[in-house]
């Protein structure tokens, strides 16, 4: 019997890792295959031929994209409007969320209620009407008109995160700061905001993450090649796919690496954050 | 509130308290009065008159024209079909995202050497932005170089597929793009779910002698339930409505616009074709779609919430 216990657990433990195995190698195939192309010189990107890493692996592609392409300049215009997005959404949800969760005010469940329903919308529906709006204020083609929609479509979330976090932090901290002198603002800013920082951060990565990983919106309002962000600059490698796709490759790594990293040190918080914020719904 | 903030506003007159909320809310209520409800109802008119290209500016209300058009007459691609593939495509994302999430978490949730390098390799398609997931994919589907069919044909001694080139096969491959995108996040859920799960519940199961699929279904899925249920709900509103995975795989739809969910035929109508009010009266089904199945889910899953 004892014996019969131990070889089962033995077996549970090789499959257990097997599947693990199997499927890290499963999430791992496309970034393995990304690295790969980038490493690749420009006469073997139409390889047929399945190797770890190339045998005649290069940098070549990764220099031409900072020598040949405007990369860098991409790259300033999608740190410039996520820097942009990220300001607005922290500065309105910090504030907006607070005032959702520890006042009662007139419109305050409808206000609610609307932020919830944003998330059912299709992205259509507010796309198709804030590009007519644009064109009638002459924002298309310029940071401003892609900021306010970048901006509008992370606001509800973000309200909604920080408004979910703000209702963990007992009152009872206000009132010991207002009876030790505090204004109302004061108790907020000085005692409560610094306490909220963890969902200040998702807040901000969030904001981040929308603007800096966002082609659709982008590839309708912003049309000027000089105020493409990263997405269009990508996209436009793929579709010229059999010669630029070796920089495609390299392009895509250098984008993707310090997102995933923030992203990867932030996902529990990120976990916590959207269950918090739906369960309390 | 309670007491001392009462007597503290008294003192400070409400009048200043009142002030206090304005500048807290007021702020964003006006920024999403702009961005949000404006365009809600521009979005509702739109969808009740003519707009398009060639009349942007001379545009006029013509009732549900729109609606009956887009029940009635058998456009290209047809309505019915489009969502009959929404359908499918939520419908199969969300189950394999369910159960390999919950699969893995599972897995994961046992006392394993190395298990948090796992983790964080298996959270990786969820961190990686989506625009690039769909292009790389785009790239490995691709029919003569793609890694897919290099593998399917060298390794398996199978004939190529033609991914992209034919509807089916196209749409197949931007479901198991999304996929491979969508399980980490229903695994990290269901990992904190899970280890929420007080331990003696199992030790208590096997003193009275539990098997482990009695653990399984008695235990471990009922108490993930309640996180889960407002989990699945987020992630069929997400999948409903994700628009660059189709988009970008199938390239704007192709094959001639037979791979379409109904956010990328939206998109498409919007963008390439201009018929704005058509798309609007589009985005509005595909709204109270949606708010009618989150409001059936969530009520049917209270419902029987109360039934354990």
């Amino acid at each position: 019997m004892a014996v019969q216990h131990k070889r089962w657990s033995i077996l549970h433990k090789v499959l257990s890792y097997s599947v693990l195995v199997v499927f890290a190698g499963i999430a791992l195939f496309p970034i393995w295959q990304v690295v790969n192309i980038s490493l690749r010189p420009g006469n073997r990107l139409l390889s047929t031929v399945l190797e770890f890493i190339p045998g005649d692996a290069t940098f070549d592609n990764y220099v031409r994209l900072f020598t040949e392409r405007d990369f860098l300049l991409w790259m300033w215009n999608s740190a410039l409007v996520s820097f942009a997005v990220t300001v607005t959404g922290v500065a309105f949800a910090s504030t907006a969320g607070y005032g959702f969760s520890r006042f009662r005010f007139l419109g305050k469940k409808f206000g609610l209620l609307a932020l919830l329903t944003t998330q059912m919308f299709p992205a259509t529906m507010l796309l198709l009407p804030m590009y007519i709006m644009l064109i009638n204020l002459g924002l298309i083609n310029t940071y401003l008109g892609i900021i306010i929609v970048y901006s509008a479509t992370a606001l509800p979330f973000c309200v909604w995160t920080m408004k979910g976090y703000y209702d963990t932090i007992p009152v009872s901290l206000e009132e010991a700061a207002r009876i030790d002198g505090c204004s109302s603002f004061g108790a907020f800013y000085r005692v409560i905001l610094p306490l909220a920082s963890p969902a200040l951060v998702i807040t901000a990565l969030f904001s981040f993450m929308t603007a800096w990983s966002e082609y659709l919106v982008a590839s309708q309002i912003l049309q000027d090649t000089l105020l493409w962000t990263l997405p269009l600059g990508l996209k436009s490698f793929e579709a010229t796919m059999s010669t630029e796709w070796g920089m495609y490759g390299a392009a895509s790594l250098i984008v993707m690496v310090p997102v995933v990293i923030l992203f990867l040190a932030l996902s529990r918080w990120l976990v916590s954050g959207l269950t918090l914020g739906s369960v309390k719904g | 509130m309670n007491s001392l903030l009462s007597a503290t506003e008294k003192r400070f007159g409400v009048g200043r308290q009142q002030l206090f909320i304005a500048f807290l809310v007021l702020p964003s209520f006006v920024i999403l009065s702009g961005v949000v409800f404006y365009p809600f109802v521009y979005n509702v008119v739109l969808s009740l008159g003519n707009m398009n290209l060639n009349r942007i500016r001379d545009w006029e209300l013509i009732g549900f024209r729109q609606y009956v058009k887009i029940f009635t007459e058998p456009g290209q691609p047809d309505f019915y079909s489009v969502f009959l593939k929404t359908i499918i495509w939520t419908g199969v994302n969300i189950v394999f995202h369910v159960a390999l999430g919950v699969f893995l978490a599972l897995v994961l949730n046992q006392r394993l050497k190395g298990k948090s390098v796992f983790r964080t390799v298996l959270i990786l398609p969820w961190a990686i932005p989506q625009y690039i997931v769909a292009l790389t994919w785009r790239g490995l589907f691709n029919y003569e170089y793609g890694a897919i069919n290099l593998i399917i044909t060298k390794y398996l001694n199978l004939p190529a597929v033609e991914w992209l080139r034919s509807p089916t096969e196209a749409f197949i491959a931007c479901i198991l793009t999304n996929v491979w995108l969508g399980f980490p996040f229903m695994m990290v859920v269901a990992l904190g779910a899970l280890q929420s799960i007080p331990h003696e519940l199992y030790e208590a199961a096997d003193i009275d002698g539990a098997r482990w699929h009695h653990k399984l279904r008695r235990i471990t899925l009922p108490l993930i339930r309640p996180v889960m249920v407002p989990a699945i709900t987020l992630g069929v509103i997400w999948t409903f409505n994700n628009l660059n995975i189709v988009w970008l795989v199938s390239n704007t739809g192709e094959p001639s616009d037979n791979t379409h969910i109904l956010v990328s035929f939206v998109f498409k109508a919007a963008f390439n074709f201009y018929s704005f009010s058509y798309a609007s009266a589009l985005s509005m089904i595909i709204f109270v779609i949606l708010l009618a199945f989150t409001l059936i889910f969530l009520t049917k899953s209270r419902a029987t919430e109360a039934a354990y």
